[in-house]
């Protein structure tokens, strides 16, 4: 069955007839081709695939498309902004060197912008908290939550 | 090192603005017009024979465009691991598996496969496909797969399919010899490697009718090699190409998805099939690292000198042999090379069983020999009363120690510089004198210490062979062509910085690439053995030279001066006896393109044979408090010390030794797959496979022995993997330390814990 829906998307007002079967990862990454949120592991355990749903950090993969409708998404493509310059979450995660496969990242820094709009100046056992729903093999996490501060230093 | 001193510096990885914006493109996210979706009919038992397939209902299914089953695919017998290849038979890896099988030899074994318009239709047929089994005996360990009445899991081969024996002098008469025989058994578990990125391969036909395969492989020059041999094709029909890799940890240094997803696309007249493997099927259907057994003895002198050690092994390899013994087999050369001992003696089995196939992972065999040997070296180290350290620095190998085992003469060898400075920063002493007030009561504190030695790269045991190339482009810039392979460690930030040292420019000159091109990049044989920045080292700064001489050659005949009296420095042609700039790099590149005359463009290829190893070092320091109610170990501070050589990245290299630790971590207390009798993978995904998050590590501290190895092309040496090494049995010295047990089985989970002390409480384990 096919459902048409309208939502706003990185700023966007777009409409979309998806497949209600569809979760919003599969929408994103087929018909919006916006391949930054990653699958890692279909069950909303991993944290790849988090985006933004009216300001909550959400897993896509878990989340049906259909849900979105009259919504408002941002994806890692929506944080950086529209001029193509970076956002300070953004930079602060490469200067504190949290960037090694990259496969967890745009994830990661879609939780840490939200995180940090609502604890503007949180303590390091806050940052693990927020970040423990999103996983990452390389780096032991320790530049991510470095970077998560320097990017509240850098706001 | 150098003029321009590029390499040391923490330089922003090529990648990074990539990667934060989501733009980086992984082997999933590339659009294929046409794309058919490949899904695998596993096997629901562990061990037996698919009697008969029922695909009558599946193939109703709308959308299904062909399901394959063992008869339809190439029969070639090969194996998956990325060794590379060696004209020597009896070298060569065991060849014991065809792309499908009947014959079951693990749970979820590769019985069929299907190939649908969509991949809800893939999983739909495969669900409707009936098979039924002939069953046999069940073999989760090995010594059930050795018993006298065993069945071969392999017809043509013994369940032991490899074993071996090294070492020197007499063991009996050196462990005769010691005050005390310290006598141990050990297990470890199954680690898998759980890159966040699952395997995942898109195979097709191109227009010069070959076929290529796009794939998030760590070995593109080898995996070509392993789909030609199963496919059976010549090797040059195969084109790999390796996009950005989302973790690879030693799993994807196997051809896991590779040679059925080619053989899905020859089978559906070169249509593009895309196979993705799912996290459950990641974890428990591809490769892990090997689960050890170890009878492991120290004899020791009250004076402290170990006079032999005596290590039986049995390694697990699972149903299928992928790189087989390489891995138990290994550990004998490592002990020798740590400590000093009269007699050494290490005898070997790997040996089939149903569990699934072990493979290579980070560190590939170290993790588990030394947990085993600095277990019992910190059991006999309490045996004669001496502080750990203090034990391992008197017995250590002196710098230089030539290790007859193989052939290596272990110059600049730290690991002594390692534990002294371990001992101070992380204020061993203090902490131990500290804990000293938490023998008793309900929350228990100790510390721990591991040591270890690392090869670089794998000479002398197999080939060392790299290349690069570099093109001077109009502009003064380069494109640096690999053949090794970026997975996130950083590899081709390190080795464009080397490029930048040799030549004299700035990093930022330096080109590089997403892609790994079998078509296109010089052969190298991939990344494995903390070996690209070492051997791949080598190959880019032969390639860097010989482009430098060209360019200064170019530059002298232009400018009217002596080649020897010119440099490049920051990118430009500098006259040295008076420092005067002559050129810009730019110049020089644009003459080369367009000069009516003498326009020749520059280019510079290596391809390099390494036959030398320098062996790394290093150690891990950890405190924990253990809650005797619980059994939950809480890790209170852990610190690496590492001998690396010349740290070529500090930024990077320190990312690595922390991903390394934060691994090793949850070897020690949480992870590890779970199997029923039956064989069945119980914990095949990331809510019951702990693996650790943000909230269970503590901060992870390190420290670098720095020094310019005499041998390493830029002084540097293996990192990669050692910092996965020794934090798991420092840990578990540390719970010893806090509560008197020592326990020799990982991981150290709270469950583990709590059923020693509760033993130990009943009187049923005796104390160490």
């Amino acid at each position: 069955m096919i459902q048409e829906i309208e939502f706003t998307l990185n700023g966007e007002a777009v409409t979309c007839a998806v497949d209600v079967r569809k979760s919003l990862l599969e929408m994103l990454r087929e018909d919006f081709s916006l391949i930054g949120m990653k699958e890692g592991c279909s069950v909303g355990e991993c944290g790849a695939c988090s985006v933004l749903i009216d300001e909550q950090a959400v897993d896509s993969c878990i989340y049906l498309a259909v849900w979105v409708d009259g919504k408002s998404i941002t994806t890692i493509e929506g944080i950086t902004h529209t001029d193509g310059s970076l956002d300070n979450v953004q930079q602060a995660f490469i200067d504190a060197g949290a960037v090694q496969c990259g496969f967890c990242i745009p994830g990661m820094i879609i939780s840490s912008s939200q995180f940090i709009k609502e604890n503007p100046q949180p303590s390091r056992d806050e940052i693990r908290r927020a970040l423990s729903g999103n996983m990452c093999r390389c780096t032991g996490y320790q530049k991510i939550i470095d970077a998560v501060e320097l990017a509240v230093e850098t706001k | 090192m150098g003029t321009n001193e590029v390499v040391g510096h923490s330089e922003q990885r090529w990648d990074a603005i990539a990667k934060v914006k989501g733009q980086a493109q992984f082997t999933g996210d590339f659009p294929f017009k046409n794309l058919l979706y490949g899904k695998i009919l596993r096997s629901t038992i562990a061990h037996g024979r698919v009697e008969s397939y029922d695909i009558s209902e599946a193939e109703k299914v709308p959308g299904v465009v062909k399901i394959l089953l063992p008869e339809d695919l190439p029969q070639n017998k090969y194996s998956t691991a990325g060794h590379p290849w060696t004209l020597i038979p009896e070298k060569q890896d065991i060849r014991d598996r065809t792309i499908l099988t009947r014959d079951v030899r693990v749970y979820g074994d590769d019985i069929g496969a299907v190939i649908a318009k969509s991949e809800l239709a893939a999983i739909k047929a495969l669900e409707k496909i009936k098979v039924t089994y002939k069953e046999y005996p069940v073999y989760i360990t090995p010594q059930q797969a050795m018993a006298d009445d065993a069945r071969r899991i392999h017809e043509e081969r013994d369940n032991v399919l490899a074993s071996s024996k090294v070492g020197f002098g007499d063991v009996d008469k050196s462990m005769a010899e010691a005050d005390y025989i310290i006598r141990e058994n050990l297990s470890t578990s199954v680690q898998q490697h759980v890159h966040m990125e699952n395997q995942i391969a898109v195979a097709y036909q191109d227009a010069d009718q070959r076929w290529t395969c796009v794939s998030s492989t760590q070995i593109p020059h080898i995996c070509r090699r392993i789909i030609a041999q199963a496919v059976g094709v010549s090797w040059s029909k195969i084109r790999v190409k390796k996009p950005f890799i989302g973790g690879g940890f030693g799993n994807k240094q196997d051809a896991v998805v590779e040679p059925l997803v080619v053989a899905m696309s020859m089978a559906c007249n070169g249509q593009p099939v895309q196979l993705a493997l799912t996290r459950e099927e990641s974890i428990a259907y591809t490769r892990t690292r090997h689960a050890i057994d170890y009878n492991f003895a120290i004899g020791v002198k009250k004076d402290g000198t170990i006079t032999a050690i005596d290590c039986d092994v049995i390694s697990n390899q699972g149903g299928y042999a992928s790189h087989g013994h390489a891995i138990g087999g290994k550990g004998g050369t490592f002990i020798n090379a740590i400590y000093k001992m009269d007699s050494l003696r290490y005898t070997a089995k790997t040996v089939y069983t149903n569990i699934a196939t072990a493979g290579a992972m980070r560190a590939y065999g170290m993790p588990q020999v030394v947990f085993a040997l600095e277990t019992v070296m910190d059991d006999a180290a309490d045996k004669i009363g001496m502080d750990p350290i203090d034990f391992r620095m008197m017995n250590r190998r002196p710098d230089g120690f030539y290790n007859a085992m193989s052939n290596v003469k272990q110059i600049n060898f730290k690991v002594g510089e390692c534990l002294e400075k371990g001992r101070k920063e992380f204020e061993w002493d203090k902490k131990m004198a500290a804990s000293k007030q938490y023998k008793t009561g309900v929350k228990r504190r100790g510390l721990g210490v591991a040591a270890f030695s690392f090869g670089t790269a794998v000479y002398p045991f197999g080939l060392e062979v790299a290349g690069a190339r570099l093109i001077l482009m109009p502009d003064g810039c380069f494109k640096l062509m690999l053949g090794s392979t970026e997975i996130g460690q950083g590899a081709d930030t390190a080795l464009s910085q080397m490029a930048a040292e040799a030549i004299g420019v700035p990093f930022k000159n330096i080109i590089r690439d997403s892609f790994t091109d079998t078509d296109i990049d010089p052969y190298d044989t991939g990344a494995y053995a903390s070996r690209q920045s070492y051997v791949t080292g080598f190959a880019v700064k032969e390639a860097a030279e010989k482009i430098k001489a060209k360019i200064l050659t170019r530059a002298a005949k232009m400018y009217d001066v002596r080649t020897e009296y010119i440099d490049i420095i920051d990118g430009n042609i500098i006259y040295m006896p008076d420092g005067e700039r002559l050129a810009t790099l730019e110049d020089i590149a644009m003459s080369s393109y367009f000069d009516m005359k003498d326009g020749k463009t520059i280019t510079a290829y290596s391809s390099v044979n390494i036959h030398q190893t320098t062996y790394a070092s290093g150690c891990t320091l950890a405190e924990v408090e253990v809650d005797m109610e619980t059994g939950r170990v809480k890790l209170l501070s852990i610190m690496n010390v590492h001998d690396s050589g010349k740290i070529i990245n500090p930024l990077i290299a320190n990312g690595q030794v922390e991903g390394g630790m934060a691994m090793s971590i949850g070897y020690g207390l949480s992870e590890g797959i779970r199997y029923s009798k039956e064989g069945r993978p119980l914990n095949n995904n990331l809510l019951d496979y702990k693996l650790p998050t943000t909230m269970d590590l503590p901060k992870l501290e390190h420290a670098f022995v720095e020094t310019d190895d005499p041998l390493g092309p830029f002084g540097n040496k293996s990192l990669g993997e050692n910092p996965t090494v020794s934090p798991a049995p420092a840990i578990r010295n540390a719970v010893k330390n806090a509560i008197g047990i020592g326990i020799n089985t990982l991981p150290l989970s709270p469950e583990n814990v709590y059923e020693h002390i509760q033993a130990q409480q009943k009187g049923d384990v005796q104390n160490v």
